[in-house]
């Protein structure tokens, strides 16, 4: 079922980046981490090699350990449909400062681009909304996405769940740092943590 | 043996208060939990202290990846569980290695010491393996008297060696679930 005019992740993950002052940018498992070392890397990206389904409780994390700092999510839907309760616990906590956003390619495009359940109907913008995260946005074009862009800045307003229809190319990768202790600690030292 | 006292008649054990105060003088702000009935005093204190936030889990994976992020943030955690919860989180455990994390759950034990329900026995008899295999450390606390020493060298090797630790409370020290008078 795929539609036109579906949009390019990377020209979405750096639209979103563009001017995100200091907001820490978390990438799920997969292409979404790709998409946010292609738009440059950063001492406050978080970039996730494994851990499915993990994305937003550490998104959850670090929006409670700093909630004067936006901190942005971004992951696919397969991560997303794997850590799902993770919207219930969101809902729950209601960060003002963390926004979700899933890259929705209805497809598990790492692994050979299987069918995942967003490709059949299962709504996961639906999904966040009933589990108490009330502004939800659903995007399809690059003006909605452009638009939406500032709203990271506001740490009080959220937590926001927005879903990106993309389209289902598989880009060519662009590797981040891959060393858990590096990204972490650089993350750390950037707010002004020293080492133990 | 004894026996998990019934609510209505439960009186506050002095074990989980120490682990409190432990958790406290540790500076530990996010508190992830899975409910269960022998971490209920534990919780019930958490969730009346300004300083830490208590955070109902739907599964106990998520803890793990919680306090993943909150470390990023500057903040030290521990999570609460069951060892039913255990298997749930094996993948996730490899974020304790992959950050060094200054990871840091509490377990409390079933499937062991007088259980009367068959289906905890499988995942309480490999708690402890599960864990060891995953690279965490384990410390396990039977009796009431030696909780806070085995929570203080926990929380200690954790926050200050990053050396990802379970401490595993007996059923022995709870009780067992009382299912039939």
């Amino acid at each position: 079922m795929s539609k036109a005019n579906l949009l390019d992740r990377r020209q979405v993950v750096a639209s979103l980046l563009a001017d995100r002052k200091d907001a820490i940018a978390i990438g799920g498992l997969g292409a979404s981490t790709y998409d946010i070392a292609a738009a440059g890397d950063h001492d406050r990206n978080f970039y996730l090699w494994g851990a499915m389904g993990g994305a937003v409780m550490i998104g959850l994390g670090i929006a409670l350990a700093q909630p004067k700092l936006p901190v942005v999510v971004i992951t696919g839907d397969g991560e997303m449909l794997m850590g799902m309760g993770s919207l219930a616990t969101v809902g729950l906590q209601k960060p003002g400062n963390l926004t979700i956003v899933v890259l929705d390619n209805e497809a598990y495009g790492e692994t050979g681009g299987q069918a995942s359940h967003t490709a059949a109907g299962a709504d996961l913008v639906g999904v966040a909304k009933a589990c108490g995260i009330a502004k939800v946005f659903s995007m399809t074009t690059m003006a909605e996405v452009e638009a939406f862009a500032p709203s990271l800045q506001d740490v009080s307003a959220g937590p926001r769940f927005a879903s990106v229809k993309i389209d289902a190319a598989n880009l060519e990768r662009a590797l981040s740092n891959r060393d858990g202790t590096f990204i972490v600690n650089r993350i750390r030292g950037s707010l002004g943590f020293k080492p133990i | 043996m004894h026996v998990r006292a019934e609510s209505s008649e439960e009186q506050a054990t002095a074990w989980p208060e120490d682990i409190f105060e432990i958790l406290q003088r540790f500076d530990v702000r996010q508190v992830p939990y899975v409910p269960d009935a022998g971490h209920s005093q534990l919780i019930n204190r958490v969730l009346g202290e300004p300083s830490m936030r208590a955070v109902p889990l739907t599964t106990e994976e998520e803890g793990v990846a919680l306090l993943a992020g909150a470390w990023a943030g500057g903040q030290r955690g521990a999570l609460l569980m069951q060892s039913s919860g255990v298997g749930n989180c094996i993948n996730m455990f490899s974020l304790t290695q992959i950050f060094r994390l200054p990871f840091l759950t509490l377990v409390t034990m079933r499937g062991e010491w007088g259980e009367f329900n068959p289906w905890q026995v499988p995942m309480g008899s490999s708690t402890q393996a599960v864990f060891e295999l995953s690279g965490i450390k384990v410390l396990r606390a039977s009796r009431a008297d030696e909780v806070r020493d085995v929570v203080e060298a926990a929380a200690g090797q954790a926050y200050n060696a990053c050396t990802p630790t379970a401490v595993l409370l007996s059923q022995r020290l709870i009780g067992a679930k009382v299912f039939t008078k």
